[in-house]
């Protein structure tokens, strides 16, 4: 009988009991990993700050690479040239991305909107790489020129995805209720969505534009064979279908380089990119966590 | 009776041109949503077509022959292939413990949440750096570095796989995080009250239910180690032998197209189609097996 009596002792946590101690020790296994996936982070960020601003001044915004072993120059044409390229991605992709996520959250149903879903997120998983290979293949081979054209029709490619799916996510957190008033007053779904739904959703859809605009910026692989590089600024009256540059493919140029100047400008730029993409992350948390609708 | 009479003048039927431009709205959307299908369609056949002389020219030999000789015109990606799988298994062996570590960690309560929400900032930040700054990271950084105590002689294997973990680290934490929140806390609060540690219960419930979100994380993180480009390119070394020592140089399928696509001509260019399509091909398989493990998550 004695057996059935409650004994509170036993609903105790031994302290020293093997389970406990494997739990606790589990649990600083699990902090210690943290650890190490954070401190790389902060070795980058350090070395790029550490190297990155000592290289960087005006001069290196607004001049030429220089040749190797001659000090000065800078990168003006690269920034140019990235500018331009992301500019020619974000106008193909834009459109289309915004559309596609329109038919995507306002008038899909069943089937075609979860394939879709799927063709994004497979597309969003297709290597630079090979979206490189196919702007190459696709408008160098045809026209017989590097250009810019190649080079922002490869990163309208790679940004597409993440377009289409911040906006479908833009678009779903608009409440029905604004849809439905908005027909009660009797609008058609296009005055719906362009004039009503689509404006409530913009500051989101803004927000994820400019991460994928930060993350166009750095991407190397879909430019490397593109758009090429050059030491030169554009030559307007070849309208952009000439070789150009941009930081990110002046960063792996002069990092495979041995000369110390080219070097150096290869650390700075890598500091712009970084800081486009840190800024646009740290602005799009904020602007994300205090949305309310 | 009169009011009735005069609501219906009042409220006309939409006009035809309204209804038709409604209509033009609708369409055009659908049509931009199937181009998200077509471009990945389009990307397939044209790397197809451009790769047909190279297949023709050397079939199923192509993948197993070491050799990649421009002026005798012989091509095989066999050491492209070795060098892309052991590189990503390599990146996945650290990253994946590691990885559902830090999603654990910040999955359960051991942080305030203002904190913890920092932290999972940081890590989203590890995918944000560019590739390309992870290389030129490794190069003047890690490389060195890692010479001090280990047989490295310069970039390798090691050092390209090191950064491949780190790159895919953050795919594998967020993807495991969000497979671990979305189990049901019932489950959790079961466990511990029929008397489980807090690990007994990640390791016996919650893990075994996040299973296939967590599997879908790796395939995702395994479709970007394979087809990382610029940071692999930069410290691989591209070697094109097959070694067995991971301090040794080596080649990824795409280092390969990185480092010849600019100056090929001819059969080259047809060749390093070849070994696009394949990349492309086991990428696309290892995402469609991702993405349906995903989904099945989300249906939890």
């Amino acid at each position: 009988m004695t057996d059935a009596t409650f004994n509170p002792e036993t609903l105790k946590r031994n302290p020293t009991s093997p389970r406990t101690l494997f739990s606790l020790f589990m649990s600083g296994v699990a902090g210690l990993f943290m650890t190490m996936a954070i401190i790389p982070l902060f070795i980058i960020l350090f070395y790029l700050l550490y190297k990155g601003i000592s290289a960087l001044n005006f001069q290196v915004l607004v001049q030429l690479p220089p040749p190797p072993m001659v000090e000065g120059g800078g990168f003006g044409n690269a920034i140019l040239g990235t500018v331009i390229m992301v500019a020619i991605g974000t106008l193909i992709s834009l459109p289309v991305g915004v559309m596609a996520a329109i038919y995507l959250s306002e008038f899909s149903r069943g089937q075609l909107a979860s394939w879709t879903r799927f063709a994004t997120n497979v597309l969003s998983g297709v290597p630079s790489i090979i979206v490189g290979v196919f702007a190459y293949g696709v408008l160098v081979l045809t026209f017989k020129t590097y250009s810019a054209w190649a080079g922002g029709f490869a990163l309208a490619i790679l940004m597409l995805p993440t377009i289409v799916r911040t906006t479908d996510e833009a678009l779903q957190l608009v409440p029905q209720d604004v849809r439905q008033a908005s027909t009660g007053l009797g609008a058609n779904d296009y005055q719906t969505v362009l004039q009503i739904v689509l404006p409530a959703a913009i500051p989101a859809i803004i927000t994820g534009v400019t991460l994928a605009l930060a993350r166009a910026a750095g991407e190397t692989a879909p430019l490397i064979f593109t758009a090429l590089f050059t030491q030169f600024w554009p030559n307007w009256d070849k309208l952009l279908a000439e070789p150009t540059a941009s930081l990110a493919v002046l960063v792996y140029n002069f990092a495979i380089v041995p000369f110390k100047n080219q070097q150096e400008l290869a650390w700075a730029a890598s500091f712009i990119l970084v800081l486009l993409v840190l800024l646009t992350s740290i602005i799009s948390r904020l602007a994300t966590s205090t949305r309310k609708y | 009776m009169t009011s009735l009479s005069d609501s219906s003048k009042i409220i006309k039927p939409r006009p035809v041109n309204e209804r038709y431009l409604d209509n033009v709205f609708k369409w055009t959307a659908q049509i931009f949503a199937l181009t998200i299908a077509l471009v990945l369609i389009w990307i397939t056949v044209q790397v197809a077509i451009a790769a047909v002389p190279a297949i023709k020219q050397f079939g199923l030999n192509f993948l197993f022959q070491s050799s990649w000789n421009p002026v005798k015109s012989e091509y095989g990606v066999w050491p492209a292939i070795y060098g892309t799988i052991v590189s990503s298994f390599i990146a996945l062996l650290i990253a994946v413990p590691i990885g559902i570590g830090v999603a654990l960690f910040l999955s359960e309560d051991y942080l305030p949440p203002s904190i913890q929400r920092i932290f999972v900032f940081l890590v989203e930040l590890l995918a944000a750096i560019p590739s390309v700054v992870y290389g030129l990271w490794g190069i003047f950084v890690l490389i060195p570095f890692l010479k001090n105590f280990t047989p490295l002689k310069g970039p390798g294997m090691l050092p390209a796989a090191l950064i491949l973990a780190l790159m895919v680290l953050p795919v594998i934490a967020a993807i495991s995080r969000d497979a671990i929140t979305n189990v049901p806390e019932s489950l959790r609060q079961a466990a511990v009250g029929l008397g489980a540690t807090r690990w007994e219960a990640i390791l016996q419930i919650m893990l075994p239910a996040a299973s296939s979100g967590i599997i879908g994380g790796v395939m995702l993180a395994l479709g970007r180690a394979l087809g990382e480009t610029m940071a692999v390119t930069m410290l691989i070394g591209n070697s094109n032998k097959v070694s067995l020592s991971i301090f040794a140089p080596s080649n990824t399928i795409s280092s390969l197209l990185t480092n010849q696509f600019a100056e090929a001509s001819g059969m080259q260019v047809s060749a390093l189609m070849y070994a696009a399509l394949i990349l492309f091909a086991i990428t696309l398989v290892v995402n469609i097996l991702a993405q349906v493990l995903v989904k099945r998550l989300q249906k939890i």
